[in-house]
């Protein structure tokens, strides 16, 4: 892929399999604007493509992974961060990015996500929230709005929601921010800026589901979506993720919250390793020198 | 198909006293799996045990994931990721499993679970031996797919047929299960591990050719197709839905026939090639016993009280279990009187032999609930009763 001398709608579109296209998300919906940020991000972080894996799990955004023009897999409902861990270790030079929605991330897939952030698994989750299963029609997910209306809480949900920067935070994320598909440009910086770091990345992005949770709310389309983000949306870079959660049309706290350093999984094991190992245990994955001399051996320009 | 010698860095060669769990994670390393994710479970954690010491001597990861389910989620992301992969379980652990075995046997990602069974169903007797998960690991994920799987009866063969499992897995590009037991698992033996030279080990056959020529499956029906691993540039995608050869969905009737036939077919087809069998005193048998792993070791003393009284009985053992041994079955129900079925559990197998044999000859099932192995004199009486 040359970036070289291309205009950026064209960039974009090498990411993406257009021989897939349409796709399949409804008129309104904010998976695309998130897809079309991460691939921006992509861009202009000159990380090596096919270096980079996508996986996915079931559900709406589960259909990303099928979209994208780099390594990917469409995993079990819940399961694409499992998946990504498998990829990550069997190869710790790939870049691992899972691609998820609320039910499917937090709901069936909740124990690894925990589990993942624990770790401190060098990974980038970003979590496509529009409160909804809408694959399946529009049910009750462990991040809808209590009191808001779903198909299996018709009279208004009466659960308490996750929220979700406060979870990612508690279970040991080294990166945590939120936006909405509004803030285009603050989700392509936030993608940027966390496939620099190193450890268990989140970042979440509130989206509208036009089609059930938007019009079983009577909250109007996607525009009035767009609108009510603005509207709410209160910047707060660094903001105690306590103070994070989001209430049915309420206000919503966007921004990075959480930015800090610690030894990944893998560093872990090898400094684990070292330690009781001594001289005679190789480091597992390529170490940063090595790293470093065969930066320095690629040619000048990257060619695909 | 790309055969080479063990990497010596997996083999820890010489003469050993192992149980049957901590074989399976040697023959693992000597069949170059670098990746193991478990979850503890009795009766098969020693073999994570054992693969978490060694992995950093040999250069491999071992990950105790959050759960099972984790764990088999984690070999697809390893395989992927361009390792030979493995996981190890029992019953409950299993069961968890199925899902993503679904998975697994849908984007034909090689690996190698192995199932130390104990009683069930359900926690069931989780320190003593069964044989009831033997239709599980055939059919237990949902929808029509195919997998292998063998039944090791000793310790060594644990190590053996563990090697064999990998290289199953490269060939065809399947799950394979070792379906071993309780006591095989926990048993103690001489175990002797060759030295890498005389090790046979499939490699991964990788796609080399030009970017957009690449498909991550050919639906011959034959299996061997080559597959690639992230990173590598040629960008694939692999997904549980119905998917044409480039891996994208296509959802119709007629995709479906033509993904499921060439699951079922690249393994049934090739079912000569893959089963293992040990037969003894076939010839001339009127009543064969057929058994399989830690089962076989029992019947072997009854078979021996057979003959001593003078009954003419063989013995059919099977190493494979799945793809099933179907035409041998068929033909030995032509010249034998009666087949006796030997097994731990309520009769799993014998419907499989039942089915081979077709009313052909008689079939008795000498079946046993979980928790211990059978006493050899009750087979005996079935033998002698079914020879009269």
């Amino acid at each position: 892929m040359n970036d070289n001398a291309q205009d950026s709608e064209n960039s974009l579109a090498t990411m993406l399999r257009v021989e897939r296209m349409p796709h399949i998300w409804c008129p309104g919906c904010g998976i695309g604007s998130v897809v079309t940020s991460f691939a921006e991000a992509i861009k202009r972080s000159k990380i090596d493509q096919d270096k980079l894996v996508v996986v996915s799990g079931i559900g709406c955004t589960g259909r990303v992974a099928g979209y994208v023009n780099f390594d990917s897999i469409h995993a079990t409902h819940g399961r694409a961060i499992p998946v990504a861990t498998g990829l990550k270790l069997a190869n710790p030079d790939l870049k691992v990015v899972v691609f998820s929605g609320d039910g499917d991330l937090i709901s069936i897939g909740g124990n690894h996500f925990i589990h993942a952030a624990r770790r401190n698994m060098d990974l980038l989750v970003i979590c496509v929230n529009n409160f909804t299963y809408g694959m399946t029609g529009g049910q009750v997910t462990p991040t809808t709005p209590t009191t808001a209306n779903a198909s299996t809480t018709p009279y208004g949900n009466y659960e308490y929601p996750f929220t979700l920067p406060l979870l990612a935070d508690a279970c040991g994320a080294t990166y945590v921010a939120r936006w909405t598909s509004l803030h285009s440009r603050n989700i392509t910086q936030s993608i940027e800026e966390a496939l620099q770091r190193r450890g268990f990345s989140f970042i979440e992005v509130i989206t509208p589901c036009t089609t059930l949770y938007l019009r079983r709310n009577r909250l109007g389309d996607g525009v009035d979506a767009l609108q009510y983000y603005q509207n709410n949306s209160e910047l707060q870079h660094g903001l105690d993720t306590r103070a994070t959660e989001i209430g049915f049309q309420g206000k919503i706290a966007v921004g990075k919250f959480v930015d800090r350093e610690k030894p990944t999984y893998l560093d872990a094991v090898n400094q684990c390793n070292v330690k009781f190992i001594g001289d005679d245990y190789q480091l597992y994955g390529k170490t940063e020198p090595e790293k470093k001399v065969e930066e320095e051996k690629k040619p000048g320009v990257a060619v695909a | 198909m790309n055969i080479v010698a063990a990497d010596p860095k997996g083999v820890d060669a010489g003469p050993h006293f192992m149980d049957g769990d901590h074989a399976i994670a040697e023959g693992a390393l000597a069949a170059g799996c670098r990746f193991f994710a478990g979850y503890p479970i009795t009766p098969s954690t020693e073999t994570a045990e054992r693969f978490a010491e060694r992995a950093p001597e040999v250069g491999a990861m071992f990950i105790q994931m959050e759960d099972e389910i984790a764990s088999i989620a984690a070999l697809i992301g390893g395989a992927w990721g361009g390792q030979k992969v493995m996981t190890v379980t029992s019953g409950p652990g299993f069961s968890l499993m199925m899902e993503n075995i679904g998975l697994a046997a849908m984007t034909e990602t090689p690996m190698v679970v192995a199932n130390v069974q104990r009683g069930g169903p359900s926690t069931g007797l989780p320190t003593l031996t069964a044989q009831q998960d033997m239709m599980q690991a055939r059919f237990g994920s949902h929808g029509d797919y195919n997998i292998i799987a063998m039944s090791p009866d000793s310790p060594q063969e644990c190590f053996d047929l563990t090697i064999e499992a990998f290289n199953l897995a490269e060939i065809y590009r399947t799950p394979v299960f070792i379906m071993t037991d309780e006591t095989v698992g926990h048993m103690h033996e001489k175990v002797v591990i060759p030295s890498a030279d005389k090790i046979k080990v499939v490699e991964r056959n990788l796609y080399k050719g030009p970017k957009e020529n690449f498909r991550p499956y050919g639906f011959d029906s034959k299996g061997g197709h080559p597959m690639t691993r992230a990173g590598d540039g040629y960008r694939f995608h692999i997904t549980g839905l119905t998917h044409n050869e480039r891996g994208y969905p296509v959802m119709t009737p007629e995709q479906n026939q033509i993904v499921l036939t060439h699951l079922i077919e690249k393994i049934d087809s090739n079912a000569d090639t893959i089963i293992r069998l040990e037969e003894d005193q076939i010839e001339g048998a009127e009543v064969i016993v057929v058994s399989y792993g830690i089962t076989s070791r029992i019947a072997v003393r009854a078979i021996q009280d057979a003959r001593q009284k003078g009954l003419k009985v063989g013995s059919l053992r099977l190493i494979t279990v799945w793809p099933f041994c179907e035409r041998r079955i068929r033909e030995l129900s032509n010249k034998v009187k009666a087949i006796v079925v030997v097994e731990i559990n309520y009769g799993q197998m014998v419907r499989e032999v039942e089915r081979s044999a077709a009313g052909r000859c008689k079939v008795v099932s000498v079946n046993h609930c979980g928790g211990a192995v059978h006493d050899p004199n009750v087979i005996l009486k079935a033998i002698t009763e079914a020879c009269r």
